[in-house]
């Protein structure tokens, strides 16, 4: 009954059933939206890059916090994960992930430790290093690029292939989400990541250790957009120093639209995953609908600011239905 | 209100202190918070801490705390020399701090919030949220109350958050339980329910510190009390050998003659008419007249009301009922554009959050409330606004280097004079001043006060929001006293003693 309770009146629900609503729609007014071989694996595989970053960003969110740099970290990584490929001949596929893992996570720590020890916000920290990591990357890279017959085939399938009818990279999604959200769940450090977002200074006052947390949130957000970056070379072949140009916007749009709150505390990257969907689902959907090309990005800045709204109101209704309580108890 | 009679000490109580405070200091720069402060607390006890505000009481908790490191002097706990770098050591050694304002996280839940960073686990090292909940249902039967554990604690009651704060003690079996003005908030009933509470903690074994301005609960509820005074250790009495007058007396007691040169200054007619000022769960029922050239001190202790009064009389806030009457004409509500026009100034409490543009010169600081009159053909003049603040700068001996200055950079006695010009240049009969002297030094003050003087010997009417009783009565021609948002009290300067309004701002059923 109580689980009944909580699903049916989860922030989660609600998405997720936009999410259906827009599947439905879009197969109703063409078929192959989802029966054909192209078009379910597009529904699923587009979106599951973007999951991976989304789940890091709602980590970050939930700690009142913010990464703008992780679009640039994909790119980075993308980048590296060709260029291992062509300067170490016969280079394990395990050992790229690593090292675009390793990458990511310490170009998170930069941002974490420039936020949690400078004390300077997160917004104008990562805003910085979004634009330094890109410089980098495109110092890096020229007029460069990668080309899919860089990549080994085995790398490739990685990125396309399926398994009973569900791409690698869905279940790679699924599995790092599962893993998150058991974290913030189950564990203590993530149970005091939405404690320090719901109020960092009772959270000093508790004595939680504030600075490692943040730092933690961080290092979780680059080595998840790390790995992004990664599976953004095994899913396209082709890296320019563009990749993931933008990314950090979408992801904020879906964890937000999934219900993690700007202002910390609240949320869950259940939340930010279905997010991801509807945000990448919304935009294949339009055209098939017969919504013209032109209203797109419209439509998708009203969903997000439709999300904030209904949250506020949401907020503010639990609130007043809090206190009303409060004073017939009296 | 709180029937039960003092309990006597017991026993144990009898024994070595389980904390230990001696000659304990903390300056901040140049201030400093506390000059000596000791304290020594038993097990099985309750001890009252009580002083005026700004004696010290909060810095001495916050070094319990952890939260401040202090400058010198011995602190130890059980015996063994302590020194905490933080709040989580201090927690650690068992003492728990429930402050006035209870810091909860809102977004979560109350079972969450009572165990956060210590959840009992499982084998696997997830929380066991089972057992979690289990020990916070069973450690809110013991204390005899109904909160769900399962709702987030945003919404809840200050009373029943500190109920959370209480269990988050127990939970963590602290030995010493330090409640910073826990009853402010409360009604009787409440009070009544965290007294057993605390009581039943106290039999236990614990020790327990209660600070309060609140003389009838401290009497009902503590068996010792410690008195402190202007950053230091008064004295420390069994509660049962002393008396509301002798603990006033102690809180008080100092020299105010020479301080705040008042001149005489002739009294004229009513300028500003507040009547049964009401806003529901603040303030109520207020009412009061001011008249041309007469300093009206409004006393209380922090949280009684005066500045809401303040901000409702100004227009910044609204107010349910009441009215307020300018000049014999009616003050609307709610509109400072009103007020300011009729000639009510107000400056306020903060004056780095309400009252100054920090990052601008001291020039346009001062025009800002004139700019309407300063401004011509819709533009703003700089050289009109430079001649009418070079007029307030002079007038008020602001030290600065030049008027562009940011006021930002000047000292705090320099900023008041700044958002005191700023009004004044707007040519006021009635003004509002807000702890007009907070936090500035002894010099300046003294010359905020002779400008005071001044300005009402020229027919200004003035109210004089103060919580330093030596200012009050030394500046005030009478003096109004509020307590927990009534008027407690109003005295003439010749009746107005510390002990009369002292006991007006803390004791129940004063004389009105």
């Amino acid at each position: 009954m109580r689980l009944a309770k909580t699903l049916f009146t989860a922030r989660e629900t609600g998405i997720l059933l936009a999410l259906i609503l827009v599947i439905v729609a879009a197969t109703v007014a063409n078929p192959s939206f989802v029966f054909s071989g192209d078009g379910w694996r597009d529904l699923l595989l587009t979106p599951s890059l973007l999951l991976l970053v989304a789940v890091g960003q709602a980590v970050v969110i939930i700690t009142r916090n913010v990464d703008l740099s992780v679009g640039s970290v994909v790119g980075l990584t993308a980048y590296l994960t060709g260029r291992l490929f062509i300067d170490v001949p016969g280079i394990p596929a395990i050992a790229v992930f690593l090292a675009g893992g390793l990458l990511g996570a310490v170009l998170g720590l930069v941002n974490g430790a420039l936020v949690a020890y400078a004390k300077v916000p997160a917004l104008v920290i990562t805003l910085g290093t979004m634009y330094v990591y890109r410089g980098i990357n495109i110092a890096w890279t020229g007029s460069d690029r990668i080309n899919a017959s860089d990549l080994p085939k085995d790398f490739r399938g990685l990125g396309t292939g399926m398994i009973l009818g569900l791409p690698y990279l869905t279940l790679i999604a699924l599995a790092v989400l599962i893993i998150a959200a058991w974290y913030l769940h189950t564990r203590r450090s993530g149970r005091e990541l939405y404690a320090i977002g719901s109020d960092p200074a009772a959270a000093h006052l508790y004595g939680l250790p504030v600075t490692r947390r943040i730092l933690t949130a961080f290092v979780v957000s680059g080595a998840l957009s790390g790995f992004a970056g990664v599976l953004f070379a095994a899913r396209y072949g082709t890296v320019a120093s563009n990749a993931g140009y933008g990314w950090e916007l979408q992801a904020i749009g879906a964890a937000v639209i999934g219900g993690v709150a700007m202002a910390g505390g609240a949320g869950t990257v259940w939340g930010a995953a279905v997010g991801a969907f509807l945000l990448l689902t919304i935009n294949r959907a339009l055209p098939i609908i017969g919504i013209d090309d032109f209203w797109q990005q419209a439509v998708v800045g009203a969903l997000i600011i439709g999300a904030i709204v209904l949250d506020r109101v949401l907020a503010v209704r639990r609130h007043r239905k809090l206190i009303a309580e409060r004073e017939d108890h009296r | 209100m709180v029937a039960a009679p003092p309990d006597p000490p017991s026993p144990a109580a009898s024994a070595a202190p389980l904390l230990e405070l001696t000659d304990v200091t903390k300056a901040f720069g140049a201030v400093v918070a506390l000059r000596s402060g000791s304290l020594a607390l038993h097990r099985g006890s309750i001890h009252a801490l009580i002083g005026e505000n700004g004696a010290g009481k909060s810095t001495l908790v916050k070094i319990i705390a952890g939260l401040y490191q202090r400058d010198s002097g011995g602190f130890t706990l059980d015996g063994e020399e302590v020194d905490f770098g933080s709040t989580a050591q201090s927690k650690a050694s068992g003492i728990a701090v429930i402050y006035q304002e209870p810091t909860l996280f809102p977004d979560l839940s109350v079972v969450e919030n009572i165990f956060m960073g210590r959840q009992p686990t499982t084998r696997t090292g997830g929380i066991d949220r089972r057992a979690m909940r289990a020990e916070a249902v069973s450690i809110f039967d013991r204390l005899g109350v109904r909160i769900d554990p399962d709702r987030v604690t945003d919404g809840l009651s200050i009373a029943d958050q500190q109920i959370i704060e209480i269990a988050k003690a127990i939970s963590l079996d602290a030995r010493v339980l330090i409640m910073d003005e826990p009853t402010a908030a409360l009604s009787g009933v409440e009070v009544e329910r965290l007294f057993a509470v605390a009581r039943s903690l106290r039999d236990e074994g614990r020790a327990l510190l209660f600070i309060s301005h609140r003389f009838d609960e401290v009497f009902a509820l503590c068996d010792t009390v410690t008195v402190m005074r202007d950053g230091a250790y008064i004295a420390t009495t069994p509660i049962a050998e002393t008396t509301v007058d002798a603990l006033v007396r102690q809180m008080v007691g100092r020299d105010v003659t020479d301080l705040f040169p008042k001149l005489p200054s002739e009294i004229r007619d009513v300028v500003l008419e507040v009547e049964g000022l009401t806003r529901t769960g603040v303030f109520r029922d207020i009412s009061f007249q001011l008249r041309a050239g007469e300093i009206v001190g409004l006393a209380g202790l922090v949280g009684a009301g005066r500045s809401e009064v303040a901000r409702a009389v100004f227009g910044v806030d609204r107010y349910d009922s009441g009215s307020v009457r300018l000049g014999g004409r009616t003050l609307p509500r709610g509109d400072v554009r009103a007020a300011t026009a009729r000639g009510l100034a107000l400056v306020p409490e903060d004056r780095r959050k309400q009252g100054l543009v920090l990052d601008q010169s001291v020039t346009r600081n001062t025009a800002l409330a004139i700019r309407s009159r300063l401004s011509k053909w819709g533009l703003l003049w700089e050289a009109r606004e430079t001649a009418a603040s070079r007029e307030w700068a002079t007038r008020l001996e602001v030290k600065t280097n030049s008027l562009d200055t940011e006021v930002g950079t000047l000292s705090g006695g320099n900023q008041q004079k700044v958002v005191l010009g700023k009004w004044l240049a707007s040519d006021p009969r009635v003004l509002i001043v807000d702890e007009p002297t907070r936090g500035i030094d002894v010099g300046t003050k003294s010359e905020v006060h002779r400008l005071l003087s001044q300005l009402a010997q020229e027919g200004m009417a003035i109210l004089m929001i103060s919580s330093e009783l030596p200012e009050v009565l030394g500046m005030a021609d009478r003096v109004l006293v509020m307590r927990e948002g009534r008027i407690t009290g109003e005295f003439e300067r010749s009746e107005a003693t510390p002990e009369n309004v002292m006991m007006a701002a803390t004791a129940e059923g004063a004389a009105a």
